[in-house]
């Protein structure tokens, strides 16, 4: 089966790598482009080689507006997670123990926090609002004398909800502790400017923003000075915080991926920002739908909307063709539903009913109508199919139900 | 994960032509109908099953079916496929029948294979309702 006749609504999980983006990694990797070694001082190889990753360094730099010598490298936002939680919590063990988090983050928060606890650290995992928001009120209220870091995401990636990181840096920096930023989702997405907010440490992606995959970086803020414990020893590159050749490609990926993403921003904004819209008035001809997260403080690439009495994973096999995730259980691993949604306080099953659309710079007037087109239609007919619907028509309460669990 | 394409056929087809493959409903109330719902809303899936038969010698055959079931993919092909096994069965017959059938028939993947208890499950209950009823 070819996957060209399906349509990608799924930026979210990852983008294509724009064609710009990949011609100009090519140069990077025959004997007739600049395969050199970066760390190689001695020849010309090494120089251009150089020249490429800085000038891919300054190009991530210009996007968030931070100075060039802040951006570490790293194979991709999980190890720049790992690295900035891990690596503070274990450089300034002595200053305190206490971590905060919410329970929206992303695993690649999540689990090194779960790790530090095994370490003795001890970690407060706030609540997110009913629309899956982070109050600085309630860092305010979890943070204490021990407190060493905060991490709170930006985008969450299932919502697309924004967090607001100027009021909850401010709180963190009142009290001296160090703020974490998983911006995964953000590049491209939204304006950051890291020289008028709060942040120490933030982390980026270069596959969610039309880059290649394994390739991403950390932000480490240099005044006030942030220090970190390295997790990967050996050659001393990016000044000690992560050593290993770095992959000339992968970073020109990333440069030239953040320099488009720069100057073509408002572009692809305005483009998402339509399908959006589009999307929110036909799905709201559809009876009992639920859109989750915060509306007022949303990205619009990220829709994510339960469709009541329809089972998520069901629903996407009704959409063949159509590449979307759900928060359904069946469609995890783990056969849980989505520990974000239940975290917004909803009934289980509307994260097993949940479908996240994402759009993206490659997505068509076509994909947006053509999914439109059959969307209702598929819930209608999955709903013939439902005995949940069937009740909810006898007028009979579900909540009321004594289920036969399984 | 890649479902095989027996699984993509019968939900598609259940899907598609709801009537032809029994989804529906009967008066519960009526004697010669076994009602059977197992599952629940929060695990994300509930399965409805409902027999109607008729005395056959000193048994019950199973005359018509008709489900409906709110689930994943394999979840809504194991009851379409459960179904097609039941019409003419006797009530021993029906009452035989192991998850294992259904897991074969869709070659379901080991992650699934719960879809097909609750397969199994349905049509224990639904027998139970209408053996009371007698």
């Amino acid at each position: 089966m070819s996957t060209q006749s399906t349509i990608y609504l799924d930026y979210a999980s990852t983008t294509p790598v724009d064609p710009r983006v990949a011609s100009k990694m090519m140069e990077f990797l025959t004997p007739e482009g600049e395969f050199g070694n970066p760390a190689s001082r001695s020849h010309r190889f090494g120089w251009k080689a150089d020249e490429a990753v800085e000038e891919a360094r300054s190009h991530v730099a210009n996007l968030v507006n931070c100075d060039p010598r802040e951006i570490v490298w790293t194979s991709g936002a999980t190890e720049a997670d790992n690295l900035a939680i891990k690596g503070v919590a274990r450089f300034y063990k002595n200053k305190g123990n206490h971590i905060i988090t919410s329970k929206i983050e992303h695993k690649a928060v999540l689990d090194p926090c779960r790790q530090l606890e095994r370490e003795g650290f001890e970690v407060t995992y706030l609540d997110p609002d009913d629309g899956g928001l982070i109050s600085a009120e309630s860092v305010k209220e979890a943070i204490k004398d021990t407190t060493i870091l905060v991490s709170i995401m930006h985008i969450n990636n299932e919502l697309g909800t924004v967090n607001n990181l100027d009021k909850i840096g401010s709180i963190v920096r009142e009290h001296g502790a160090f703020f974490h930023v998983d911006a995964a989702q953000s590049t491209g997405k939204i304006e950051i400017d890291l020289s008028n907010i709060p942040v120490d440490l933030m982390s980026f992606s270069a596959h969610k923003t039309y880059g290649p995959k394994g390739i991403g970086a950390l932000y480490v803020r240099r005044k006030p000075r942030v220090r970190l414990e390295a997790l990967i020893h050996g050659g001393g590159h990016e000044r000690g915080m992560r050593s290993g050749t770095l992959a000339t490609h992968q970073i020109v990926g990333m440069g030239e991926a953040f320099r488009i993403a720069n100057s073509e921003m408002s572009k692809d904004h305005k483009k998402v920002n339509k399908y959006h819209q589009e999307f929110i008035e036909k799905v709201k001809e559809i009876d009992h739908v639920y859109i989750n997260g915060d509306t007022d403080n949303k990205v619009p690439n990220i829709l994510n909307v339960s469709f009541n009495f329809v089972e998520g994973e069901s629903l996407i096999m009704g959409l063949k063709d159509i590449a979307v995730s759900s928060g359904s259980a069946c469609t995890s691993a783990s056969l849980e539903p989505s520990y974000v949604l239940r975290a917004l306080g909803r009934k289980d099953e509307l994260a097993h009913s949940s479908i996240r659309f994402s759009f993206g710079r490659f997505t068509s007037d076509d994909d947006v109508k053509n999914t439109l087109d059959i969307l209702g239609n598929v819930v209608h007919r999955l709903r013939e199919l439902s005995p949940l619907w069937e009740m909810h028509l006898d007028g009979i309460d579900l909540d009321e139900v004594e289920w036969n669990m399984h | 994960m890649a479902y095989s394409k027996k699984v993509v056929e019968k939900f598609e087809n259940t899907l598609n032509n709801p009537e032809a493959f029994k989804v529906g409903r009967f008066d519960p109330k009526e004697m010669n109908v076994g009602t059977g719902m197992v599952g629940a809303p929060a695990c994300g899936d509930v399965m409805k099953l409902q027999i109607k038969c008729e005395p056959k010698g000193n048994t019950h055959v199973i005359k018509d079916v008709k489900f409906k079931t709110y689930g994943c993919g394999s979840a809504i092909a194991s009851s379409s496929e459960l179904v097609e096994m039941l019409i003419g069965k006797t009530l021993e017959e029906a009452k035989a029948i192991k998850n294992i059938e259904i897991v074969e028939a869709l070659e379901l993947p080991p992650i699934k294979i719960h879809c097909s208890v609750l397969a199994e499950d349905s049509i224990k209950q639904a027998i139970e309702d209408y053996e009371a009823k007698q």
